[in-house]
């Protein structure tokens, strides 16, 4: 069944949606028209004077192969963030939907950490994480030298990672619960009657079922991963030892504003939104096809 | 009736209007964006308000940026808005940037058509070459100059039997061997980020090109030479030093930078700015005895000037006529000498012209605790006449060639690559940083 809604009033819809469609044309389309010609021309710092460069942004991007390092390391990155949120999230969720005791509080505490804003977690976690002072520094004292994400840029990473995936929880925590209390008791009786344990009716009865929310939330959490990392990377690590934290959003920034070349960040924002555009379109394409609707 | 109440009205409103022809002149307010932050911010803005305490005609609004780099990034951003303060603090790094873009007025313009009469070559030559065009007419008005100084544990130095200030690198290098030996944990702290102590003011002192065309000063066209002198070398010794754990790595990310290891007597040798002289002074614990002196040298080098840090006040174009007088006089104001020195005596930063000096040299302010030690910062400035590659840097987008020295020093230091290899990769990308910025400014010539 369509489900349409079918306006009398001509001028009402597009009163309504105006505040959404001045939201997007003011802080996406207009800014995006920018970029796009910031990253066709040579842009000065100080504006007064654009010099028409066809591709040779984009080129000399291309060419660069610590730009391609970025990348994979925001791909590593996505994949890594994701897949830990949502496993520590369907973990929890699937926990609590057994309805044990205390329920009612683990669902409410589980959320908070969704209510944090990335650099206040990111200040907090580099103190957590710091290999001098912090409390997983402490395995210092056992072993010298093993934890040390102010030199070695794996540590650095594995620590940002963790952060993203933690804030992440809350989030993917609220649609995995509400998932699975969607199902019908029924079916989860039916399975243990006929002899199924717990790990059996999560994998084939309740997996397959809560599938389109866990689309649904593999797109956001990699699309998150790729631009709310910014936050994160900026307090924790500011691109890392020896840049070996940046990621493609972060790239940008210290390209842009502290390196001072517009045009070769414009460059590479125009890329990383073709990408998010990208992979949201695939998704859309291809994943929703496995994903059996009930 | 109606007559007098018509009257009394015309009456009132005639009084009213003559109250609203002659308004009380209102102050001309301007502002001023600065790119210190802590102590140094709140002596800025002491001054601020002396500024407007001493003259009721324009008011200054001093807002703080936290650091250089923000300040740059702001101040471009509100220039393109058409909100840009009248008067910025621009650091060495951003110069080149400005210069070519044309957005400020010259300062020299500016006091002249003022009627303010400024003897411009009071000024240090190692300062105003910086801020000068190529034929030595100052741009900028100098404001807080500095330059790098080497700062020792004074106590821990006797400890291990050593009388005086380090004056080598060499002499360095058995200090801090003894202090190891000794027990001392950190004998000198190192942040391999800190290119301007340890890159920059070291290749200025031994007169190595950072790059051709006289470090930029000649034109666009100029490529980085980094990787082909006594720097190569000196990045070898830092890492061979680390490894020995005779330097040791203090930074934010490591959890203590290191002028607060320094202070706190964790670390007994250190690098940085002369401004952070007062600091120092202040945030000391208590039993730590230090003191300062010039950047050392390898034996047998003929000791240059070192490189002026710090920033200067440009004045932006856009503002109004009553903003630019306004402007004017508090150039004004901070070049009295009573202002100068006051500025010199609560902040480690040096006097920016030689009468300056000279006056407070023959105060006597030299010659005692805690002032003792920062005209040695003189001394590193003027050790000889700025020469072809100790005016200064002039290279575009330099704070990008900053970053990937930065990145070599640190992949050296933590990952063990070969300092020529390191620094080969860092000149090929700034030589491309600095294609990029000759073709946005095709055709441009530097002032």
């Amino acid at each position: 069944m369509e489900r349409r809604a079918v306006y009398r009033n001509k001028v009402l819809p597009w009163l309504l949606i105006g505040p959404q469609l001045l939201l997007v044309l003011v802080f996406f389309y207009w800014p995006t028209s920018q970029a796009l010609y910031w990253a066709f021309t040579l842009e000065q710092p100080w504006g007064g004077g654009n010099l028409w460069a066809g591709l040779d942004n984009f080129l000399y991007i291309f060419r660069d192969d610590r730009y391609w390092g970025t990348v994979l390391r925001s791909g590593f990155y996505a994949l890594a963030a994701t897949g830990l949120s949502m496993l520590v999230a369907l973990t929890l969720a699937s926990f609590v939907d057994r309805a044990l005791k205390g329920t009612k509080l683990f669902q409410s505490v589980f959320i908070w950490p969704y209510a944090i804003a990335a650099p206040a977690a990111g200040v907090a976690f580099r103190f957590i994480f710091s290999p001098e002072a912090g409390l997983v520094g402490a395995v210092n004292d056992i072993w010298p030298g093993i934890w040390d994400p102010a030199t070695n840029g794996m540590h650095a990473l594995a620590m940002v990672i963790v952060c993203h995936a933690w804030l992440g929880i809350g989030y993917n925590f609220v649609f995995f619960l509400a998932a699975l209390q969607m199902i019908p008791r029924s079916i989860n009786e039916a399975g243990a009657m006929d002899g199924a344990r717990p790990f059996r009716r999560m994998f084939d009865l309740q997996l397959p079922l809560i599938a389109p929310t866990a689309f649904f939330l593999l797109i956001m959490n990699i699309i998150s991963s790729f631009t709310d990392s910014f936050g994160l990377i900026d307090t924790m690590t500011e691109g890392g030892p020896i840049g070996q934290t940046e990621v493609m959003v972060y790239k940008i920034y210290v390209d842009g504003f502290k390196g001072l070349d517009y045009s070769g960040a414009a460059a590479q924002s125009i890329v990383l939104m073709l990408l998010v555009i990208g992979l949201t379109f695939v998704q859309f394409k291809w994943v929703e096809r496995r994903v059996h609707y009930n | 009736m109606m007559k007098t109440n018509w009257l009394l009205g015309a009456a009132l409103s005639a009084t009213a209007l003559t109250f609203v022809a002659s308004p009380v002149a209102a102050a001309t307010k301007f502002e001023f964006w600065y790119g210190l932050s802590g102590d140094l911010s709140e002596r800025v803005q002491e001054m601020c308000s002396r500024f407007n305490a001493s003259q009721a005609d324009y008011e200054i609004v001093c807002v703080s940026q936290e650091n250089y780099e923000n300040n740059l990034q702001n101040t471009i951003a509100a220039f393109r808005a058409n909100k840009q303060p009248t008067v910025t603090q621009i650091s060495d790094g951003g110069v080149v940037d400005l210069m070519l873009s044309g957005a400020f007025v010259p300062v020299r313009e500016l006091m002249e058509k003022n009627g303010y009469q400024i003897d411009w070559s009071n000024y240090f030559s190692g300062i105003s070459s910086y801020f000068s065009t190529s034929k030595g007419e100052l741009l900028a008005m100098p404001f807080n100059s500095s330059t790098a100084m080497f700062y020792y544990n004074t106590d821990a130095l006797k400890a291990v039997g050593f009388e005086g200030a380090p004056q080598t690198w060499e002499q360095v290098e058995t200090i801090a061997r003894d202090l190891k030996a000794a027990g001392y944990d950190c004998p000198i702290a190192f942040d391999p980020t800190g290119t301007w102590q340890w890159f920059e003011q070291f290749s200025a002192i031994h007169n190595q090109p950072i790059a051709s065309n006289g470090n930029g000063y000649g034109g666009l066209d100029a490529v980085v030479e980094f990787n082909k002198g006594k720097f190569v070398d000196q990045l070898g010794w830092f890492k061979k030093m680390t490894d020995e754990g005779l330097m040791v790595h203090k930074s934010k990310a490591a959890g203590e930078t290191a002028n607060d290891a320094f202070t706190a007597g964790k670390c007994q040798m250190s690098s940085s700015s002369v401004a952070d002289h007062g600091s120092f002074a202040k945030q000391a614990k208590e039993g730590v005895h230090w003191d300062v002196t010039v950047l050392p040298v390898w034996e047998g080098t003929e000791r240059h000037n070192s490189l002026v840090g710090g920033a200067a006040l440009w004045t932006l174009k856009g503002k109004t006529e009553e903003e630019y007088k306004g402007a004017a006089a508090f150039y004004n104001f901070i070049a009295l000498p009573a202002e100068a020195q006051h500025w010199s005596t609560i902040t480690g930063y040096i006097p920016v012209t030689n009468s300056g000096f000279e006056a407070m040299k023959a105060a006597g302010f030299y010659d005692a605790a805690p002032y003792k030690g920062r005209e040695l910062a003189i001394q590193s400035l003027t050790a000889t006449p700025p020469g072809e590659y100790t005016r200064g840097i002039r290279l575009g987008n330099f704070g990008a060639v900053r970053q990937e020295v930065a990145k070599a020093m640190q992949s050296v230091i933590f990952d063990g690559t070969d300092p020529q290899k390191a620094l080969d990769d860092a000149a090929a990308r700034s030589n491309e940083i600095l294609r990029k910025f000759e073709q946005t400014y095709k055709g441009q010539q530097l002032p």
